[in-house]
């Protein structure tokens, strides 16, 4: 019979498709229910949406190739239903065991009909694990996918968060980089540094690296360029905190550095900026 | 024909560029600049960039034109807006806009001309 | 979601095209903000070479999808008078006076990658690419 697909398949779903719909449902809640994460109206909800698409696609294919057209209605739903779990916090099991657990009633129902024929049975049990077994890797793949993403943008939220521009004064930012800066991290920092001095109207942004202890070449280039950026734009910038050793790797790294105000402290580029922006403190102005 | 208005602001002009360029556009307002400076005896001209969403090498040369025209009429220049992608990769690019003062927003602008014009600048790159 | 486009470039009001049609593209295929800004200049200022320098020529905006990357390039090419020396033009001016040096150096700064063909008398294709 080669490599068509489960024609029997398809009646046994016709015939028996509430009696298929309970047991399978059943079998899900069993395993599912402890994690009491699932209703088991939504889980038969599910249920009777997919059992239809799969009937349609095994009738419309010509194979278990499920990456073809007529199977995108079961992979279409497969893949929402992967997104959901993994953003539900499901494991790569439990999303998968929405598909396997479908194997059981389809194979009783399989041999109920098929009965004493054992070749034809084998071959029947054949196609249908196979394609089931398909399906559920493809959950389980896009389950990954989407475990990915919930992954990179919690990052991307981690990054917003430990590099938070601070309003020193009026007019006046700050931007405390700690840790080690990789090259992506310290675009994205420089840019929303740069949206902020345009949001806050700041003259002055002081970036300090106190807390970074070492500085490559393309985070200093960087760190450069967004002076450059913020001078371009019409603020100045002070890079305060370079300790010796840093300050030997920049010059060691030929990095062009004269054009940029410097300060050893936090402190003391508050102190110039303060005396810039011509503001001046009641307890003795540093005029 | 199509131009770009020039307002009066106390004794500034103002220019707001907010569409896509093209040739003929900034020769005419180049002119027209011209023309108001003299006319209004206007001290500093501000170029509002805030909504150009990109600044190329043409722009770049217009502004720098406009700012060594105004000079040689005894007016000072400042743009003004320039939006942070558009500062980064002007970086990028390689274009310095020397010669040319720039501020946040108009109010900055002004201010920086009124302190320009008090000093009795000329012409200062790195003292603002 | 594949794009592939040409557009004529022959007049500053094409150039609007280009940006607008490149602006488009970068955005189709997800590039954030200061990308879409880096390659739509770059594209302004080879259009702008086009048609200063070469006469007059066209624009193919082209998504591409290789190992998994996403990627948007920009061919542009002219049967203009060529470059005779690229080196040389490609030398950077870091000036507002600009010259042929500075859109071509800067369009390549701009991009991931960057290629140029040119011969005297045979015209000039430059290929812009920006990978997501």
């Amino acid at each position: 019979m080669g490599t068509r697909p489960s024609s029997r398949l398809v009646d046994v779903i016709r015939k028996h498709e509430s009696g298929i719909l309970a047991d399978w449902v059943k079998t899900q809640f069993s395993i599912l229910k402890s994690t009491e994460r699932l209703s088991e109206s939504a889980l038969r909800a599910d249920c009777e949406r997919f059992l239809p698409l799969l009937r349609a696609a095994l009738q419309a294919s010509g194979d278990e190739d499920i990456m073809t057209p007529a199977w995108d209605g079961p992979r279409d739903m497969l893949s929402e239903l992967s997104r959901l779990r993994a953003k539900a916090g499901y494991t790569p099991s439990e999303t998968a065991v929405f598909v396997m657990s479908l194997k059981q009633p389809l194979f009783e129902r399989l041999r109920g009909e098929i009965g004493r024929d054992a070749d034809t049975l084998a071959d029947e049990v054949w196609h249908t694990t196979l394609l089931l077994d398909r399906l559920a890797l493809f959950t389980t793949e896009v389950y990954q996918k989407g475990r990915d993403e919930i992954i990179l943008r919690q990052q991307e939220e981690m990054l917003e968060l430990s590099t938070p521009v601070v309003q020193l004064w009026d007019g006046i930012l700050a931007l405390p980089l700690i840790g080690t800066l990789d090259s992506a991290r310290t675009q994205v920092v420089m840019e929303n540094l740069l949206q902020r001095i345009v949001e806050t109207g700041a003259g002055i942004a002081i970036i300090d690296i106190t807390g970074v202890p070492t500085v490559d070449t393309l985070v200093a280039q960087h760190l450069l360029k967004t002076v450059a950026a913020a001078r371009l734009m019409g603020a100045d910038c002070i890079i305060s905190g370079i300790r010796p050793q840093i300050a030997q790797t920049i010059v060691h790294l030929g990095v062009e550095l004269s054009t940029v105000v410097t300060k050893a402290t936090l402190a003391d580029a508050f102190a110039i900026a303060l005396r810039k922006t011509g503001a001046s403190l009641a307890r003795g102005s540093k005029s | 024909m199509e131009r770009i208005p020039i307002l009066k602001m106390n004794e500034f002009l103002l220019v707001s560029i907010q569409v896509d360029m093209h040739d003929r556009l900034a020769m005419t307002l180049q002119d027209d600049l011209t023309e108001r400076i003299v006319r209004d005896r206007a001290r500093g001209v501000l170029i509002d960039i805030s909504s150009l969403e990109v600044v190329d090498s043409f722009i770049g040369r217009m502004i720098g034109n406009i700012a060594a025209m105004a000079r040689v009429l005894d007016a000072e220049t400042v743009v003004v807006g320039m939006r942070p992608a558009v500062a980064i990769t002007l970086v990028e690019l390689g274009l310095s806009l020397d010669g040319v003062r720039t501020s946040l927003n108009v109010d900055k602008g002004m201010e920086l001309l009124r302190t320009a014009l008090a000093n009795g600048d000329g012409h200062h790159d790195d003292d603002r | 979601m594949t794009i592939d486009e040409t557009l004529p470039v022959r007049s500053s009001n094409d150039i609007v095209v280009v940006r607008q049609m490149v602006r488009a593209s970068a955005v189709q295929l997800g590039f954030n903000l200061v990308e879409q800004t880096k390659i739509v200049t770059a594209a302004s200022e080879l259009a702008r070479n086009t048609i200063d320098y070469g006469g007059g020529g066209v624009a193919r905006v082209q998504s591409l999808r290789q190992a998994g990357r996403i990627g948007l390039r920009l061919t542009f090419e002219d049967k203009g008078p060529g470059i005779a020396d690229i080196e040389l033009a490609l030398k950077d001016g870091y000036t507002t006076g600009g010259g042929l040096g500075l859109g071509l150096s800067g369009a390549k700064r701009l991009s991931n990658e960057f290629a140029i063909e040119s011969r005297p008398g045979e015209g000039t294709r430059v290929t812009i690419t920006r990978w997501k």
